[in-house]
């Protein structure tokens, strides 16, 4: 317990402390709300589909989140070649523990991140359908993170420096985001997308946002908390796995 | 006396390269041991198997009576180590650094702050315990990384050249530490360096390492007698010739580059 929760503070702790990587990350989220909300919203109005910044707020949270949390995982890079990963590597503690407290954190720090960014479009004019709702929306979140930051923590645990960086990038967080639905109605699409849009762990995770925040999803909660919860499971032991393993 | 190491027969390989060829020492409980030998001679692999960061191929490692292969929780309770490059994290402060070490190995907190604040003291770093580590200059990190290794009352203190970039002042305190806590702890320290006239001065037996292999051990006095040379680094070029050998990293690199097409394989 006490080493998962030292795990956890570190992480935490890091995070508040950069300042930059805070409104740095929160760039991103605004730039697409005002580019893309603001710029489609009319076009997806004509074309009868209701507010578009109503749609596209609850796939932004989730934006922020999956960066958040993947980049919270592959730091554990930079914690090798900075040396630290040896300091956990030879302490007499349980790896799944030290696993499992750096994972929470990092899944503690991208909710923030997405509360932040929820905060934010609520200032832009976003209203959630019911307010009482927003709490389990904030539990989802959570899980999204820590699926995601257990993705990360499993790539880092098999790459030994930033030089696959741009791949990750490119060909897992790119497209977990944009085939997730996250800016698109996923109603209607031609059937090969559709086909990858069920496969992307994302896409339950911004049903359930666009569930318990607009009320407006086509998986249903009850899908969504399964396969964001196996999903989290696998990649969580994973990433154990993964970590036991790591040789310096 | 018992012997706090014991290695037998170790060996590593990576891929088709012999980094320790079959190796086997003792080091006695309370010694001060130095482990000589030129770049890429296997020092480092060595001090990363015996750390259970890294598995040997073959071989066994006993340390303060636990076998690192079936016990390593065992091993690593019992161990301090100063690693060769800083492995302290820049972003959280010193006393943070300190912190994260003893709840790790399970110091009880009441002990934890009162070791923290002795040992920050003497390695003289108490005054900036709640400055951030990346302000601190290479001899701070080392100090601090000292103090950190001795946290949880070792038996045994491995230190990876802990004096490579240090100044003569620093070195000299670092030593003048590490020689009285072996006097009143009877703690065994175990370290690698270049510099001779260290290891000739502080150690009470040395190995020299080469090509993966111990190619002589004992006294500074009776590896000069053997060679019959008047210092230990001449014996010492005696033992392992003048050859400049390649840099140390590219045993790692081999490593990294065996890692990248094993798991290359896997996936």
């Amino acid at each position: 317990m006490k080493t998962i929760y030292i795990m956890w503070l570190r992480e935490v702790k890091r995070y508040l402390r950069s300042k930059s990587r805070i409104i740095g990350s929160l760039g991103q989220p605004i730039l697409f709300l005002l580019a893309l909300g603001y710029g489609l919203g009319p076009i997806f109005q004509k074309a009868g589909a209701g507010n578009y910044f109503d749609f596209l707020a609850p796939g932004i949270i989730g934006m922020s989140i999956i960066f958040t949390a993947i980049f919270s995982g592959i730091q554990m890079i930079w914690d090798r070649q900075f040396g630290f990963l040896k300091e956990t590597l030879v302490a007499p503690v349980n790896r799944l523990a030290i696993m499992f407290g750096r994972t929470l954190g990092g899944a503690t720090v991208a909710t923030i991140q997405g509360v932040v960014v929820l905060v934010i479009v609520i200032i832009a004019g976003f209203r959630p359908a019911n307010w009482g709702l927003v709490p389990v929306a904030i539990l989802f979140m959570l899980l999204v993170a820590l699926l995601f930051a257990a993705l990360g923590a499993f790539v880092a645990s098999n790459l030994d420096d930033m030089q696959g960086f741009q791949l990750i990038m490119n060909f897992l967080v790119m497209p977990l985001f944009f085939l997730s639905g996250a800016l698109f109605p996923v109603q209607g699409l031609p059937t090969v997308l559709a086909g990858i849009v069920r496969f992307d762990p994302l896409s339950y995770g911004i049903d359930s946002f666009r569930i318990l925040l607009v009320n407006n999803g086509i998986f249903g909660i009850g899908m969504d908390l399964v396969v964001l919860g196996s999903v989290t499971i696998v990649f969580l032991a994973l990433a154990s796995y993964s970590f036991s393993k790591i040789q310096v | 006396m018992e012997d706090i190491i014991q290695v037998k027969n170790l060996v590593k390989r990576f891929g088709d390269f012999t980094a320790v060829d079959d190796i086997s020492f003792n080091v006695k409980k309370g010694e001060i041991f130095a482990f000589l030998g030129p770049n890429g001679a296997g020092k480092s692999t060595t001090i990363k198997m015996l750390t259970t960061i890294l598995a040997p191929t073959g071989g066994e490692i006993t340390l303060n009576g636990n076998d690192a292969a079936t016990d390593p929780d065992a091993v690593r309770h019992s161990f301090g180590i100063v690693f060769q490059d800083p492995s302290l994290d820049d972003e959280l402060t010193a006393e943070e650094n300190m912190e994260f070490h003893g709840v790790l190995y399970g110091v009880p907190t009441k002990l934890r702050r009162e070791r923290i604040q002795q040992l920050m003291e003497f390695v003289e770093l108490w005054d900036r315990r709640k400055s951030l580590v990346k302000e601190f200059s290479g001899g701070m990190k080392r100090r601090l990384e000292i103090a950190r290794g001795l946290l949880h009352h070792p038996a045994v203190i491995f230190l990876d050249e802990p004096t490579l970039g240090l100044d003569p002042q620093t070195r000299n305190h670092m030593w003048s530490y590490l020689e009285e806590l072996n006097r009143t702890e009877g703690i065994t320290v175990f370290f690698t360096t270049h510099y001779m006239e260290e290891a000739e001065r502080i150690a009470q037996r040395i190995a020299i390492i080469d090509h993966g292999k111990i190619i002589a051990m004992g006294t500074a006095q009776e590896l000069k007698d053997k060679t019959g040379k008047e210092s230990l680094e001449d014996a010492f070029l005696e033992l392992t010739g003048r050859v400049i050998r390649e840099e140390e990293s590219s045993v790692t690199e081999r490593m990294r580059a065996h890692g990248r097409m094993w798991r290359g394989g896997r996936r």
